[in-house]
């Protein structure tokens, strides 16, 4: 009996002194932070102006070279990344790190979660705890958010959610900055109009695979200005399971049910676009910039994008992973305190064939190619 | 009458009066749409191949055809499934063209390695799969979904890894040949003939169709008989490896890349399901070749049948379980019972009024 309360006495000092060791650490900390606060505050009353412009031209370049910290303090951040699944997320990190740079003026905690939700959480709960100015996360699950960021709200640290959406009150968070896949298909219809100046469209759609995010807001996107256009015409609507089998094969499909009726084909991935224009090769259906089709894909991944170059896919949209500029402007702008817009929208580039100019989308050259993050 | 009667006790009846079912489907659709009644069946010679939907369902339907195979012989042999085939033309594909591009490579138009070394390397991981499938179900008594699980999820992991987790394109034409044309004919479909006749002659003319038949009705009394049961099902792995093996590399040929995550994705049940449709019990004993066979063909009608009618891809997974499901009750001995018993009765009534 004695021994054990002895223990129990034991344990409990022990605990004591750690909680003391954390306090004494931590105090100085949330003192250096509170003082950061404040000379920030200050330096942004001087500097506010400039803070506005520069943010403004970031606008422009999205790219690495956006503005940089203006407040003259080390502005810490914290980045939970999804993972490292494709070309894609590795420009995504690789644009973060540019931007956050010490050139720049921030400290960037990067965590790579490797498509681990409860990693993610961990991240995020360690940025809380080291006391970050600023945290940003690429969520990796919609939902289950709401307590670490409450924790994060009670420790008065910004939350910026990047790249996804999240399920969670928006009260939570600070502002969101993302992608949208519908723009991807409004951008996609609004070249079409362009190019076709008024002529008449018969569209065949190669989906994505069916339910997923992708595939349901580039369709949506595509048929709400589609639906504007009384001289359009979507014939049919298959999925090709963003693989090139699928595509081969709905597109050997569409060309007898369709034959010669059609003048536009919409691929939602690179990969059906490859295995339509197998099909179209093998039934001699000419197209691309020189063809009698028109060739729509989406993604502009490295291999997309040459034969975009070649002439064979009209125009390739992309999902923009150079996103970090835009969210250095809104911590800009929350760092100078003036207002910031609550969602943010990345903007998707479009690329064309050489010989096609347009404004929605860049004309591609071997330079836009080699320059490629991924 | 009574030929009809013939023609319908033939073991091969269900399965073909089902493939004609789903292709009369078009037939209707065609003449409500106003084309010509047999749009559906009808080949021409376009841009100097064959061209129309029938050879789209033979040239598409070839990989499971090849699977079925295969699992036919299994599902005789061990009364259970291989459910490893899909991963494991994905292996193949994947050890296929990392030999012929080289590793970590992701596109060349020029092999690293003749192509039949990479072909051949593919084709013999995918035997030695069947080898270990085989192994663990003949010798080590495991049951054939659990010994197989484990190269339905690690058949194309390795595969991911063998390619450095990307797409790796052989734009080479030798090796695109395999999957396209010869003359005017799809190369898959003369691949999927080649090996159902050379499965066909084996059967016939060599004992081993009944061995492997003897085997899965009971294994005691075969071995008691003299043959070595588990050799055979040892077999009927490697040759179902091997059928997986030559449908790899076809659905690779047809990309010329090995897309790993998508390669034979699911397809290791269209294989199965197809040995049921060709009215063979997943129980084992006596099979039907042929019947698999003609399985085969017709899911892959069906999905065709789906992209003619244009039925959103949505809706299109219940009109295919549908139609899967009328084929399998139509087969299903309860109401093959209920046919013969009416049939009884109306002879007896018949022969009370004459």
């Amino acid at each position: 009996m004695n021994k054990k309360l002895l223990s129990l006495v034991l344990v409990a000092a022990l605990a004591m002194s750690l909680l003391a060791g954390c306090g004494s650490k931590e105090e100085p900390k949330t003192t250096t932070a509170a003082a950061a606060d404040t000379t920030a505050a200050a330096a942004d009353n001087e500097t506010e102006a400039p803070a506005d412009t520069t943010a403004a031209a970031g606008d422009e370049t999205t790219a690495a070279a956006a503005g940089g910290n203006t407040t003259g303090e080390t502005i810490r951040v914290g980045y939970a990344q999804v993972g490292h699944e494709s070309d894609w997320r590795t420009a995504n990190t690789k644009n973060y790190q540019d931007v956050f740079s010490a050139d720049n003026g921030y400290e960037l905690s990067f965590v790579d979660c490797d498509n681990d939700n409860a990693a993610q959480l961990e991240a995020v709960r360690g940025f809380i705890q080291q006391e970050l100015d600023y945290i940003v996360i690429a969520p990796i699950e919609t939902a289950g958010w709401d307590t670490v960021l409450q924790e994060a709200q009670d420790a008065g640290i910004p939350v910026i959610i990047a790249d996804r959406e999240i399920d969670a009150p928006d009260t939570l968070y600070d502002a969101w900055v993302g992608t949208n896949t519908k723009n991807e298909g409004i951008t996609a219809a609004n070249w079409l109009a362009e190019y076709l100046d008024g002529k008449e469209a018969n569209i065949l759609v190669i989906e994505g695979s069916v339910g997923a995010s992708a595939t349901l807001g580039r369709t949506e996107g595509f048929n709400e200005v589609a639906a504007e256009h009384s001289e359009w015409k979507i014939l049919d609507s298959q999925s090709g399971d963003f693989t090139q089998a699928g595509g081969q094969e709905v597109m050997e499909s569409f060309i007898k049910s369709y034959e010669g009726q059609f003048n536009v084909v919409v691929c939602q991935n690179d990969n059906e676009a490859y295995g339509a224009m197998d099909a179209m090769k093998a039934a001699n259906i000419t197209y691309g910039v020189d063809g009698d089709v028109i060739i729509i894909s989406f993604d502009a991944t490295h291999d997309g994008l040459q034969y975009t170059l070649d002439g064979a896919i009209n125009c390739n949209v992309e999902c923009n992973p150079i996103q970090a500029g835009v969210v250095e402007e809104v911590i800009q702008a929350m760092a100078a305190g003036s207002d910031y817009e609550k969602t943010t929208l990345v903007n998707d580039e479009a690329f064309v064939a050489p010989g096609i100019t347009s404004e929605y989308a860049t004309t591609m050259t071997e330079d836009i190619l080699a320059g490629r993050a991924y | 009458m009574s030929n009809l009667k013939k023609l319908t006790k033939m073991r091969l009846f269900l399965p073909i009066f089902s493939m004609i079912l789903v292709m009369a489907i078009n037939v209707v659709y065609d003449v409500a749409s106003g084309n010509a009644p047999f749009n559906f069946f009808t080949i021409s010679l376009n841009n100097g191949v064959l061209y129309g939907r029938l050879i789209d369902v033979l040239n598409r339907g070839s990989e499971v055809a090849i699977l079925a195979v295969g699992m036919t012989l299994v599902v005789s042999a061990s009364a259970g499934t291989d459910i490893s085939v899909g991963s494991v033309m994905s292996l193949t594909g994947g050890m296929c063209c990392m030999l012929l591009a080289g590793y970590g490579v992701t596109n060349v138009s020029e092999y690293a390695m003749p192509l039949w070394v990479g072909i051949g390397a593919g084709i013999l991981v995918a035997c030695a799969c069947g080898l270990f499938n085989g192994f663990l179900v003949a010798y080590m008594n495991i049951q054939p979904m659990v010994a197989t699980l484990i190269l339905w999820s690690a058949g194309r992991a390795i595969g991911l890894l063998l390619c450095n987790s990307q797409i790796v394109y052989v734009r080479v034409p030798s090796f695109q040949v395999i999957g396209s044309y010869v003359g005017p004919v799809p190369t898959p479909i003369l691949i999927a003939a080649a090996v159902v006749a050379i499965a066909a002659l084996v059967l016939r003319f060599t004992a081993l169709g009944t061995y492997i038949q003897s085997v899965g009705i009971n294994k005691k009394a075969s071995r008691i008989a003299g043959l070595s049961s588990a050799k055979i099902i040892l077999l009927c792995y490697v040759i179902c490896g091997l059928c997986a093996g030559i449908a790899g590399t076809v659905a690779t040929a047809r990309i010329y890349s090995a897309d790993t995550n998508n390669i034979g994705l699911n397809m290791e049940l269209d294989a199965i399901l197809s040995v049921a449709l060709g009215g063979n019990s997943l129980g084992g004993g006596k099979f039907n070749l042929a019947g698999s066979i003609i399985g085969a063909y017709t899911i892959q009608a069906i999905t065709t049948t789906l992209y003619a009618l244009g039925v959103s891809s949505a809706q299109a997974p219940v009109f295919k379980a549908i139609v899967v499901i009328l084929i399998v009750v139509i087969q299903a001995e309860p109401v093959k019972e209920f046919f013969k018993k009416r049939a009884a009765k109306k002879a007896v009534e018949g022969g009370v009024q004459a």
